[in-house]
């Protein structure tokens, strides 16, 4: 059961018939006035479709009617794209509960066993799994080694080793032990584990409204309540024009009339599609297997600015890989290639593999090719620091390794260490790489070059956060050479060599002091506080329970290059939100210019009866007063429909500098939404009249 | 449009262009008590006053500490200016004895002139004494300037202190607005007028004999101290009912170019001086530009307005309502300046503008007065619009919003919404009550979209604090005096209590250092952003209205009809 993977995958949410039938029911369900009134913009939609409804009864036309059946459409519209945002959540949350229920765990109480269910569980319990058990709870290792199947959490379907003591201890419940046996300490109450934490994630039902979406609510409130004001007072203003024209019953100010203006002018697309906007962004990072225990994470994650990356795993390939052969003078190139290739076969290590593969790629080298000779091979050992081989029963004998332990090898066998190989040594630890000395007994061949090796593409990525106005620092453990020269190479901003756990923190405390926001990766268990103090901490899902408690995410792949990822999608929700805020209130424009030639068009008619001068603002010449106002209200119901992917999709977003992007959002979302609502309601009101219905 | 029209209004922006730096470095050394120019004269009376209020200038103040003793210091103006009017009659320097003031009236008018706002529904040369006028109208004058830039400069340390709990001391600022920039720039300038023939003298009302034998008593008095101020301050509260129209006011086209400038100079200078404040220069000319911008389409629009024959009269060019000494160019900048400015000062009869040239004061009126503005109060009711356009488009870089490095959070958001929007409301539920009830509407001059329009106007007046109208009704009455009272206090202190507050919360926040992910807010970008936003939230909230009022005007207009 890889419950985040395969939903993840069943992509377009709108495709999905079943989501969008269960999405239509929870609609209808929200319609409830409290569910209402948790969105005070929609609210107010709300209340008028009753109005206009209780209008219907008294005086039921056509017009009455058509306008009231669209206000409900704009309410439940709205609902829509809220309960489908949320529907895919639910249906993840849904799966990972199944998992749960059924779990039986094995209580160790002194030495006696109990069966207990795994809700009744508590914290500082022990238990006990063997192969094929269900882990019943979170907790730490503190017996035994056993292999995991995590892929109920992860999807990754590579088993890991988790045993008691380091880094490797943290067990996740619902979880399955392969093989052997731990005993494991419980480290949390019930309903409060991972996973439950998971579920109340991805169902929203916990979820409180972020920072950005209070305030940006404010503004949405403060605007409605300008906007009733304005047509509240509407009629006051227009019957006193009637009465300076001396033509009562000139303007049109009727309840549903003003009900219409008000509900086109309020910013229902917004108000209807914030919320699904910010559950989107919880749910785009569960899709990349990124658990962020609040939507506030997220949002921090658009404002980092500074992002501390640990060198291996993330910017270098984990481990260093031979690059190159450096031979000795009056060496040929491939002699020493063909002695490195045969001296690391019995090196099982990645260094020592990789040579092998460089071998092969320079020289064609195939192991088979000696394999008549009397070969005995000497194995790579943490205590000599070498490997080898002998062959033709000791007369040649090849050794590769560290460079001081081969000094004193070719020296005890009565060589000579020659100068130019300390110097090849010494360019090349200068270089930040790994020097490993290759030699035939008294006779030095030359060097190989070991040095990290840069992910592809990773060069790119950090220039374009460059632009988006994010610096990466890179965290290393070797020694400030080495890495300045990967510091170069991969092109981070900055680094911290010879970095300690405590170093990180003192790190992010100084660049917060600074006024940056900080993102970090990290899985020890002394990562943990620096996970807690950055802004944005995401633990892998492999490390221990102590960093998955610290950080405010949870990589369930463990890939630290997601940070970027992370933060992409922070930045994507914010402009999300900026945009459709910018279209919504960019829409108003056209809707005037509908609605109010249609309200006052009589005023100062010459002919009573006649059009009056205001048409001259009916720039869209619409049908019929009628047509018009209707056509805006059905363009604003549409127009939430229609922008349902776009918020749970995100806008487009492109690497660029904070000036492009704000032109381009502008030019795309302002003037587009300036432009689109009169396109729409014009096409919209040929439609209503050659259908014959205004 | 003759070409000695286009060389004044170059000559204008030149010369604003010149002064704004120059004056906005004195005022930031002024604020930021450093010594200046004026330092060794007014020093050791700034000093004096200290000294006898029990001041301690340097002692810091949080912003509710602030915002407590501005508030008081108004309230206290208003209940002495009220005062002062309710028993003139009682009081020396009346030397025409006019009676005690009616209690509406003398409200409206206490408020009006310490709102900075100096709305009239007297005629100062019939109503109120000497006394009256120098001591109450003219000290209000000099310290609501002295308060609105107090209030910027306060807000102004809100936004570039770092982690910092105060503002500043208000009795220092306001100390130091009055004595190093108001006093000695209106000294200056009263000097001026009195040289182009203004009057200055305590001296009676003169009776003449005119050739046609009609006696006349001719008006005089402290004139030219109370116009210079007026200008400068961006007051507009005219000695005399006329205003700058009226030729002791404003003889000369050259008084009139220097009265207009006067308007301008210290709002100007206030966006310099913020640049100096945020330590980038370029944040003030943004503001400048966007200021200037929105000046220059106003007036482009009314000046090409005015020159249209008109369908009705069938004349070529408006000069109806306009003194022959100003023309039409000279009167429309003024009428633009003056309603940018929230002055209100008048140099030609605005209801007698067309339907579109008055349509853009009425607009400037209701975008809040953020064209340059009120002194300290243009720019610092500008800031709230940054603060709004930032918070809405600064989304759009994907980043929570921050303006100089720190970030707009709901706080913020909420005061500045009140802030721009308490004019607003106060201008529609208002004119919404007056179009209701019959005393709203019971001195009305006129039918038609203008009757609407003059009514509308003066709502926009008083809220926005701007003091000039329209005319047409009769606001001397308790209808108008109550109500528009309450507009002028609101349209002025429901916005410095939120921008004290703004101020208060932002001056503790964290910087963060900008990047090429922040969000710009210098730049002709910024610039566009922010006018797209002032005209988006005054046109989406009085679209409706105006159309009732100056857009359907225009259109009647263009077909010959009147009402």
């Amino acid at each position: 059961m890889s419950t985040l993977k395969s939903s993840s995958h069943s992509q377009s949410a709108f495709a999905d018939a079943a989501l969008l039938k269960l999405a239509a029911v929870d609609a209808l369900k929200k319609l409830d006035p409290r569910a209402q009134l948790r969105n005070p913009v929609m609210f107010v939609v709300f209340l008028g479709a009753i109005v206009t409804t209780a209008v219907c009864f008294r005086s039921p036309s056509g017009f009455n009617l058509q306008i009231t059946v669209w206000l409900w459409f704009t309410v439940f519209f709205a609902n829509f794209a809220e309960a489908l945002a949320e529907g895919r959540g639910k249906a993840q949350a849904a799966s990972l509960r199944r998992m749960r229920t059924t779990t039986m765990a094995r209580r160790l109480r002194g030495s006696t066993e109990d069966i207990v269910v795994a809700g009744d569980l508590h914290k500082g319990d022990l238990v006990v799994c063997e192969a094929g058990d269900i882990i019943p709870a979170d907790g730490d290792v503190v017996e035994g080694i056993a292999t995991v199947d995590e892929s109920a959490i992860t999807g990754e379907s590579a088993p890991v080793i988790r045993e008691s003591g380091g880094d490797h201890s943290a067990v996740t419940g619902g979880t399955r032990v392969i093989s052997d046996r731990i005993v494991i300490l419980v480290t949390n109450e019930p309903g409060n584990a991972f996973l439950d934490r998971m579920i109340a994630m991805v169902e929203s039902a916990s979820r409180q409204r972020t920072p950005n979406e209070i305030a940006l609510g404010i503004l949405l409130v403060s605007l409605t309540l300008v906007f009733v004001l304005a047509v509240g007072t509407l009629p006051a203003l227009a019957h006193f024009s009637e009465k300076l024209a001396g033509q009562a019953g000139a303007v049109n100010v009727s309840l549903v009339v003003l009900v219409s203006l008000l509900v086109c002018l309020i910013p229902t697309t917004i108000g209807g599609l914030l919320s699904a906007i910010g559950i989107s962004g919880i749910d785009r990072l569960i899709q990349r297997n990124v658990l962020a225990t609040s939507g506030r994470a997220v949002e921090a994650a658009g404002d980092i600015d500074v992002l501390l990356l640990d060198k291996t795993g993330t910017i270098t390939m984990g481990n260093r890989q031979a690059a190159a052969f450096m031979p000795a003078p009056g060496v040929e190139e491939k002699e020493l290639a063909v002695a490195a290739h045969l001296a690391s076969m019995a090196d099982e290590t990645p260094e020592g593999r990789s040579i092998v593969v460089l071998a092969k790629e320079r020289f064609n080298l195939r192991a088979h090719d000696i394999s008549e000779r009397h070969v005995t091979w000497i194995p790579f050992s943490a205590h000599s620091r070498m490997s080898g081989v002998d062959m033709e029963g000791g007369l040649i004998r090849w050794r590769k390794g560290a460079a001081d332990s081969m000094r004193r090898w070719v020296e005890e066998n009565g060589g000579s260490y020659p100068s130019e190989v300390q110097a090849l040594v010494e360019k090349v630890s200068a270089s930040g790489g790994t020097p490993l000395v290759v030699a035939e007994q008294r006779r030095v061949l030359g060097v190989v070059q070991l040095k990290d090796v840069v992910k592809g593409g990773i060069r790119e990525r950090f220039a374009q956060l460059r632009k988006m106005g994010i610096r990466t620092v890179m965290i290393t453990g070797d020694n400030p050479m080495t890495a300045a020269a990967i510091a170069v190479e991969a092109g981070v901003d900055d680094f911290m060599a010879e970095a300690t756990p405590e170093d990180k923190l003192a790190r992010i405390r100084e660049e917060q002091a600074k006024g940056h926001l900080v993102a970090m990766t990290g899985d020890g268990t002394n990562d943990a506080p620096a996970l807690a103090h950055a802004d944005v901490g995401v633990a892998m899902s492999t490390g221990t329970q102590a960093a998955r408690e610290a950080g405010n995410m949870v990589d369930l792949d463990s890939n630290p290059t997601k940070l970027i990822e992370v933060v992409e999608i922070g930045k994507q929700l914010l402009m999300t939100r900026g945009a459709l805020t910018t279209f919504s209130i960019a829409n108003d424009v056209a809707k005037y210019f509908a609605i109010i030639p249609a309200m006052f068009l009589g005023l100062y008619a010459t002919i009573p009866g006649e059009r009056g001068p205001l048409a001259a603002l009916d720039l869209m010449h619409l049908h019929s007063p009628e047509s018009a106002i209707l056509s805006a209200v059905i363009f604003n119901a549409l127009i939430i429909i229609a922008l349902i992917p776009l918020a749970l999709r995100g806008v487009q977003y492109r690497a660029m500098g904070a000036v492009a992007v704000l032109r381009r959002n502008v030019m795309v979302y302002g003037l587009g939404g300036v432009i689109v609502p009169f396109i729409g309601i014009k096409l919209i009101d040929l439609l209503l009249a050659g259908l014959g219905l205004a | 449009m003759k070409p000695h029209d286009w060389v004044q209004i170059f000559l204008y922006l030149g010369i604003l262009l010149a002064i704004t730096p120059l004056l906005g470095m004195f005022m930031h050394r002024v604020f930021s008590g450093r010594r200046n120019i004026l330092s060794a004269v007014i020093g050791p009376l700034e000093r004096l006053i200290y000294k006898m209020a029990g001041v301690a200038p340097e002692r810091e103040m949080r912003w509710t500490e602030y915002a407590g003793a501005l508030f008081a210091f108004n309230i206290l103006g208003i209940a002495v200016l009220l005062a002062l009017q309710l028993t003139q009659q009682w009081l020396p320097l009346n030397p025409q004895n006019f009676p005690n003031v009616p209690f509406a009236l003398a409200l409206n008018t206490a408020v009006s002139f310490v709102t900075n706002t100096n709305w009239q529904a007297y005629s100062g040369e019939s109503t109120l004494g000497y006394l009256v006028q120098m001591a109450g109208l003219t000290v209000q004058n000099f310290v609501s300037a002295a308060t609105g830039i107090a209030v910027l400069i306060a807000l102004a340390r809100g936004l570039t202190r770092k982690s910092a709990e105060t503002i500043g001391n208000f009795w220092a600022d306001l100390v130091r607005a009055t004595l190093y920039l108001l006093a000695p720039l209106s000294m200056v300038m009263a000097i001026v007028l009195i040289w182009q023939g203004v009057p200055q003298t305590f001296s009676a009302y003169v009776a003449a004999k005119p050739p046609d034998g009609i006696e006349q008593l001719i008006p005089l008095g402290p004139v030219a101290s109370q116009i210079a101020i007026k200008q400068l301050g961006t007051n507009g509260g005219g000695y005399f009912g006329q205003n700058s129209a009226h030729p002791f006011e404003n003889p000369t086209p050259f008084s009139n170019f220097i009265e207009m400038l006067a308007i301008f100079a210290i709002p100007a200078g206030l966006t310099y001086t913020y640049g100096l404040m945020t330590k980038d220069r370029r944040q003030g000319w943004t503001i400048f530009g966007a200021m200037l911008a929105l000046f220059l389409a106003g007036f482009a629009i009314s000046w090409w307005a005015e020159l249209q024959p008109n369908a009705v009269t069938g004349l070529a060019s408006n000069m109806e309502g306009k003194e022959v000494r100003f023309g039409v160019m000279n009167s429309v900048l003024f009428s633009t300046i003056t309603t940018d400015a929230s002055c209100g000062a008048v140099n030609a009869m605005h209801d007698s503008l067309t339907p579109l040239a008055g349509g853009v004061a009425l607009l400037n009126l209701l975008l809040g007065e953020v064209i340059f503005g009120g002194v300290g109060a243009g720019m610092y009711g500008m800031l709230v619009f940054v603060v709004l356009t930032v918070f809405l488009a600064g989304l759009m870089v994907g980043r929570s919003p921050e303006y100089l490095g720190k970030k707009i959070e709901a706080h913020e958001v909420r005061w500045s919404v009140v802030a721009a929007l308490a004019p607003c409301v106060c201008i529609l539920i208002g004119l919404a009550v007056a179009c209701s009830i019959p005393a709203g509407s019971a001195t009305l001059g006129n039918q038609g979209p203008h009757g609407f329009s003059e009514m509308f106007y003066a709502f926009a007046s008083a809220a926005a604090n701007n003091g000039s109208a329209l005319a047409g009704v009769g606001v001397n009455n308790n209808f108008y005096n109550y109500t528009l009272a309450i507009c002028m206090f609101l349209g002025r202190f429901a916005i410095i209590g939120p921008v004290l507050a703004i101020a208060g919360s932002m001056a503790g926040k964290k910087v963060a250092p900008p990047s090429p992910g922040t969000f710009p807010t210098t730049g002709f970008t910024f610039a566009g952003l922010l006018v797209a936003v002032i005209l988006i939230v005054g046109a989406l909230t009085f679209f409706p209205a105006l159309t009732l009022g100056p857009i359907v005007e225009h259109l009647v207009m263009g077909a010959g009809r009147s009402f």
